[in-house]
């Protein structure tokens, strides 16, 4: 127990926790929405995401950015790489729900058959970035793709410069311009997100699908375009926090997903499932939650932490904190 | 009955007509012969690792000790069909008590005592259905979802823990783990088909029954036994009234409650009985192992777990073992192609997901609801110029469907 720590670097663990906690956020609406929809756990949002770091990073090379890249072309390129990032993830996680749910969902599979063709999607789609080497030789374009697919197992680092000016100071910790991309981004993104869901015709008939999907289908509602539009809206977002990831951690790997899902779903169960606002705020309580107990208990006890806090709310607000709902709430 | 039967038609045959066809007639035959059905059966497990029969035999890996992972994750799909299967509560951290279990009897037979492990045993499997008891007394009161990631939260805290805990062995984990008390009678040898007939190799013996480090199959022929003595156990507990419970609270809990059953007490007896079988096999693991280290306790494996009992048919004590054997065998037995095994078996479960939805090996429930779900169905979506006469000849349509509930149950 360092109380003591806590209590001298309490701004900048809170900050950086703010910052992690943004990039729970984003991933977790995806979560959030999907199960407000379908009352599906979608285990594979998480490698959604790492296709996004992944399209960062090879967007970053595509332009040629590197560490000498400075100033507006390095916003300017980096703006380039999140939008591609969110191309690709939305499109993945389109193609998530044409291949492994819509058939289930025709068929009208229990509800824990929807998550096991879930788990293997994941599998399959991590598995995909891991080997894009070997795939990329067995169909004899190994050269032609040369580093986007060589040492397709190792870290794969951000190409550009990753020192960051610090802006401002509170309280002796210096907000770096990283920290404050991060966080506006995120927000910004969560507004939008949140705003298409309230103020929008489709966001009217995502809300009817999930209060009620078979009477809002008699109402006229499409309801495998809702799910559709669901599912690229989760993704848009969550290759947006994967730009955003890149540039707070700098590196990923064809399993960084994972863990990172793990959290992010656990932040949507904390804020309460299906409810958008709750999955923001459990991001954040999560992230900054996670990093102070990182700094009382030691780094190894991070993860721990989350998890406790998680059971402890359960315990007392059984529905997490905001409570369950996408439409309203729901019994 | 014309109308009945276009209404009705065409009456395809259903997706794995083939398993279940096996089953029903296996059901028809007289007990006795089941009897003698299972005894062969479990024989012809024992003598599996000896027989080493060529095309199921994993070249490059010792068969037996296959055999034993593959024993051990039957085990567990067995426990873990208890908790989802039968009471239907889906748990994600079932790791958790297979590492409490493999942990207990380290700690005991290595790490801070040097007891037998026979002596262990006992005491790892009291722990984990105490900890199973413990995690389900907060937990059990919150609803399905968050069960299962509260579960995947426990399962990685007791993973984490292990990784911190220097107690414990931190990352490096417990070793030396003594084996189970030998007792040599006779030496069994192995058949050799590297001929292509079977000879009998004098040269490559198993005994019976000593517990090495060299030699898996005697842990191997141990977890047959434990496995074969927790689907007895299985079996009397899903016919009693506690199975009954089970199935009630996972049908609909509201109605189980207003009938009188204790749902709540069920539900943690369902975990805690579920934790005792993970101990038992956490406990054969370590004591096969030598070593246990944390990263062979993680989510993922969880994950494999879930998969087996879901793969199979959850709520079906043979599905799970099916399903158990899909997923600890088929990956052993295809190793030439390592670096793709993963993605086959993504690829697998997708399939099967979409495929064969309820399992390869439903319960028989299961099958019966979805027969008069797709008899229902059929005559919801029948040519609309039929409609009056299907309503006409109601009568007929629902003692069609009865007829068919009736024949496979």
């Amino acid at each position: 127990m360092q109380f003591q720590y806590v209590l001298d670097n309490f701004v900048s663990l809170f900050v950086g926790g703010l910052v992690f906690g943004a990039v729970y956020a984003l991933v977790a609406l995806g979560y959030t929405m999907v199960y407000g929809v379908l009352q599906l756990i979608n285990f594979a949002h998480s490698e959604v995401f790492m296709f996004g770091t992944f399209a960062t990073v090879w967007a970053l090379w595509l332009i040629g950015a590197d560490t000498s890249t400075m100033g507006v072309a390095l916003v300017l390129s980096l703006a380039f790489a999140m939008v591609v990032s969110m191309v690709t993830s939305g499109g993945v996680a389109l193609l998530l729900e044409r291949v492994a749910y819509r058939p289930l969902l025709k068929r009208g599979a229990p509800r824990l058959v929807a998550l096991i063709s879930a788990i293997g999607a994941s599998f399959v789609l991590s598995e995909a970035m891991g080997l894009r080497g070997a795939i990329a030789s067995a169909l004899g374009l190994e050269s032609v793709l040369g580093r986007y697919v060589a040492r397709s197992r190792e870290n794969l680092g951000l190409p550009t410069d990753r020192t960051f000016t610090v802006q401002f100071e509170i309280f002796g910790y210096g907000v770096t311009n990283r920290d404050i991309i991060i966080v506006v981004a995120a927000v910004l993104m969560m507004v939008l997100a949140d705003q298409f869901i309230r103020r929008t015709r489709t966001g009217r008939g995502i809300r009817a699908v999930a209060q009620d999907p078979e009477t809002s289908s008699l109402m006229g509602v499409n309801s495998t375009r809702v799910i559709q539009i669901t599912f690229l809206i989760g993704g848009l977002l969550a290759g947006a926090a994967a730009t955003l990831y890149m540039l707070q951690v700098g590196a990923t790997r064809y399993n960084a997903g994972f863990i990172l899902g793990v959290k992010a779903f656990t932040a949507a169960v904390l804020g309460g499932i299906g409810n958008l606002r709750g999955a923001l705020l459990g991001g954040f309580v999560l992230g900054i939650a996670e990093s102070l107990g990182a700094g009382l208990f030691g780094g190894e006890w991070r993860s721990v932490v989350a998890f406790v806090l998680l059971v402890l709310i359960l315990l007392f607000r059984p529905t997490g904190l905001l409570g369950e709902s996408l439409g309203k709430a729901r019994a | 009955m014309s109308g009945t039967t276009t209404a009705g038609a065409p009456r395809a045959p259903r997706r794995g007509a083939l398993l279940d066809g096996v089953r029903a007639r296996l059901r028809k035959t007289p007990r006795w012969a089941q009897f003698l059905f299972m005894t062969a059966l479990a024989l012809l497990c024992y003598l599996l690792p000896l027989l080493e029969l060529p095309i199921i035999s994993t070249p490059g890996t010792d068969f037996g000790g296959v055999l034993f992972t593959v024993a051990v994750y039957v085990l567990v799909a067995v426990g873990l069909n208890i908790v989802v299967g039968y009471a239907g509560l889906l748990d994600l951290g079932y790791v958790g008590f297979y590492a409490i279990g493999a942990y207990t009897v380290g700690v005991l037979t290595s790490q801070h005592a040097t007891w037998p492990w026979l002596l262990s045993l006992p005491v790892a499997l009291g722990v984990t259905m105490l900890s199973g008891v413990l995690l389900g007394w907060p937990t059990l009161r919150v609803r399905g979802d968050y069960l299962a990631i509260v579960t995947l939260g426990f399962g990685e805290i007791v993973r984490l823990t292990l990784i911190n805990t220097e107690w414990l062995g931190a990352a490096p984990g417990i070793s030396s783990i003594p084996a189970p008390p030998s007792l040599p009678l006779i030496e069994l040898p192995h058949l050799d088909w590297s001929t292509g007939v079977p000879l009998v190799d004098f040269s490559d013996t198993t005994t019976f029954i000593q517990f090495t480090v060299t030699d898996p199959v005697p842990f191997y022929w141990l977890a047959l036994t434990l496995v074969i003595l927790v689907l007895l156990a299985d079996k009397r507990i899903k016919n009693s009234r506690v199975g009954r419970s089970w199935e009630a609270t996972r049908e609909d809990e509201d109605a189980a409650e207003l009938m009188g059953v204790p749902t709540f007490r069920f539900k943690l007896l369902a975990f805690a009985l579920g934790a005792f079988v993970g101990g038992i096999a956490g406990s054969l693991f370590a004591t096969r192992q030598t070593f246990i280290n944390p990263e062979s306790f993680t989510l993922l494996i969880s994950i494999l777990f879930l998969s087996a009992v879901v793969l199979g048919g959850q709520g079906n004590r043979w599905g799970a073992v099916i399903g158990a054997i899909v997923v600890a065998y088929l990956p052993e037995r295809f190793r030439g192609f390592e670096q793709w095994r993963v993605l086959v078996f993504g690829i697998a479960l997708m399939l099967l997901a979409i495929y064969r939805p309820q399992g390869l090996l439903p319960p028989r429930r299961t099958i019966r609801a979805q027969q008069m779900r797709e008899t229902e169905e059929s005559l919801e979506t029948a040519d609309p110029t039929l409609v009056g006469r299907v309503a006409t000849e109601d009568g007929d349509v629902g003692r069609d469907a009865q007829e068919k509930g009736e024949d496979r149950g």
